[in-house]
């Protein structure tokens, strides 16, 4: 069931014309026509939750806006997807750009915002390009601007670019970095609904979720309720990745099964030819790593789901996360040692550097998990290594230092040996593992 | 530093940009300028090119500073003509990436950070750029180069070097 890729194959989807043609900017027409607090109740019937990772429920989020300050209200749509693994709103942006200004018009409405900001990281600019065409569109035929539709609503929407930091899809450190400052996370509270973008109201929903919202105001938010399984409604993009036959953006209806989306032609295709199934993160590269067992199976031996609920079933110790839906794949030949240092360095290339845990913490992982796999581990070392994510872990302002920890706590639990085997060199050889080299190529690039 | 100024089309663009932002909430300009900076101003963010920044938008030097030092798009050396930006986060080295760094440092003769003796290409290794699914791939100016090979790299590498923009 395609909603938000609905269309997506139709030649010239991405402009104006054949949007509307097919059926485009309805959702502005009869919302415009509603109560803003009639559009916010539909979409907490629907039961959407917050696609950027979190998995917030929107129309709660929406409903806790403060309405009554006086002050300006914003929409700010986190478009920074960076998260290892994830590629899906750059897809929607990329192929849809007018789905998501659509889903932006009805639900600043909601919030009674009269501006609101994409902000996109600035790596993509040449997508926000095609924004802001479609942003030109909307504002010509009178989507845009003021007056909307002769409804006296009026509305601007910009697109902001951000230029290189994981950090700020982080909404507090968005919002700093909106602010034209460095992005480092807010203490909270306040919150942003209360105090978010220049001190104002806020709400912050990622691309994924605002491009929901028109096919939920069309079809209301019962019918939305309807698809999905309990408190997974919906569909769901998922980016899948890594050693598999057909890596792409899926729109799955929430519920099937893992092992349908890892093996059907439909989705993923399967392993590559004569490979076998080593892991699976099945939600961008913060969620805990899986291993075989526990990826198309829960602890308990129900079939695992493509849910927020049966993915993260059984906790740290053998759940995982839904996180953004940015599924990777690893077969036999990945080093999981490797993967987790390669993930370890990037957390500490994007640590903010604001708290102290974290900022020293992610060094600290990054330099042990190096020389685990460059063959000079010590004994110690994987204690030290779960040492420093407790120390890390829960002692930050944001969310971020945990986010760090959870793949290499998770890897150490679930690939134990493939460390103790690095560490006493007995690992097979695999490609591009280190632990029986020297040096290695990619050692130089090391700072 | 006089002789650094935006041409007349980029100031009415710094202008536009400035009239996104609510009276007093002028600094949110910052990031779009300095993107602008670097590509109209030699390529990097010199010192003296932050200072202009500061100056047009009214800020302070240190407030542009520590912006334009904390986010890794803004340059603070001149590089090659080209940069070439390649994503070595997981997914990407699941896919071959390392080889591709390996394989452009050859054809370069160059190693990672370093910049080709005609200044036409810069090395980087970059962090995931949102293109998993298409790895192993690489970013070069606004534009997105994915699924690469061997060949492919030396299709990209022959454009540039024509000074033509690679399919």
């Amino acid at each position: 069931m395609n909603i938000l890729l609905e269309h997506l194959s139709v030649e010239n989807i991405d402009t104006f014309e054949v949007y509307r043609k097919l059926g485009g900017y309805a959702s502005v027409e009869k919302a415009l026509r509603m109560a803003p607090m009639d559009v916010v109740e539909e979409v907490k019937k629907s039961g959407l939750r917050g696609r950027g990772g979190a998995g917030f429920p929107t129309g709660l989020k929406w409903s806790f806006i403060d309405r009554k300050s006086g002050k300006p209200r914003y929409l700010v749509c986190n478009a920074d997807e960076g998260e290892p693994g994830t590629f899906k709103d750059r897809f929607l942006m990329e192929k849809l750009p007018h789905r998501l200004v659509e889903g932006m018009i009805v639900s600043s409405f909601a919030l009674e915002s009269h501006t609101a900001y994409i902000y996109i990281r600035g790596e993509l600019m040449w997508i926000g390009k095609k924004l802001e065409k479609a942003i030109q569109e909307a504002y010509a035929n009178g989507f845009l601007g003021k007056n909307i539709l002769g409804t006296g609503y009026d509305l601007d929407i910009y697109v902001h670019p951000g230029a290189g930091a994981y950090i700020c899809g982080e909404e507090s450190a968005l919002l700093e970095s909106l602010e034209g400052k460095r992005g480092l996370p807010r203490m909270k509270p306040p919150f942003p609904a209360v105090s978010g973008l220049f001190a104002c109201p806020t709400v912050i929903n990622n691309v994924e979720s605002l491009s929901a919202v028109p096919w939920i105001i069309n079809k209301g938010g019962d019918a939305y309720a309807k698809i999905g399984v309990g408190k997974s409604a919906g569909t769901k993009l998922f980016s899948a990745c890594g050693q598999i036959k057909k890596p792409g953006v899926y729109e799955i209806e929430m519920g099937i099964t893992v092992e349908d989306f890892i093996y059907s032609e439909k989705y993923c295709g399967g392993l590559l030819e004569g490979r076998t199934l080593k892991a699976v993160i099945p939600g961008g590269s913060s969620t805990p790593i899986l291993p075989p067992h526990l990826v198309t199976k829960t602890a308990s031996g129900e079939p695992r789901l493509m849910t927020y609920e049966s993915l993260s079933e059984g906790g740290f110790e053998s759940g995982s996360m839904l996180g953004s839906g940015g599924f990777i794949v690893l077969d036999n030949t990945a080093c999981i040692v490797r993967n987790t240092w390669n993930f370890s360095r990037f957390y500490h290339h994007e640590s903010c550097g604001q708290c102290s845990p974290c900022r020293e913490g992610t060094g600290w992982l990054e330099k042990v998990l190096y020389r685990i796999e460059h063959g000079q581990g010590r004994p110690e070392d994987l204690d030290l290594l779960l040492d420093i994510t407790k120390k890390i872990d829960g002692k930050t302002i944001c969310s971020f230092g945990a986010a760090a920890c959870w793949p290499i706590a998770s890897a150490i639990r679930h690939f134990e040996h493939e460390f103790k085997a690095h560490i006493d060199k007995t690992a097979p050889h695999l490609d591009g593992c280190c632990v029986h080299k020297q040096e290695a190529s990619v050692a130089r690039h090391h700072h | 530093m006089s002789s650094i100024a935006f041409s007349r089309e980029t100031l009415a663009l710094v202008d536009d940009i400035l009239s996104r932002y609510p009276e007093g909430c002028k600094k949110s300009a910052l990031l779009p300028v300095l993107h602008l900076a670097q590509q109209e101003l030699g390529g990097w963010l010199s010192p003296d090119v932050m200072n202009y920044v500061a100056e047009l938008l009214k800020l302070s030097p240190i407030e542009v500073y520590e912006v334009a030092t904390f986010y890794t798009l803004f340059r603070l050396q001149p590089t090659g003509k080209y940069v070439l930006e390649v994503c070595q986060t997981g997914p990407c080295c699941l896919m071959g990436a390392e080889k591709t760094v390996a394989d452009l440092e050859k054809k370069l003769g160059i190693t990672v950070g370093q910049t080709t003796a005609d200044g036409l290409f810069t090395l980087k290794t970059v962090e995931c750029l949102a293109s998993c699914g298409s790895a192993p791939m690489m970013r070069v100016d606004d534009a997105y180069y994915e699924h690469l090979t061997d060949s492919k790299l030396d299709q990209i590498l022959d454009a540039f070097k024509k000074g033509q923009t690679p399919s």
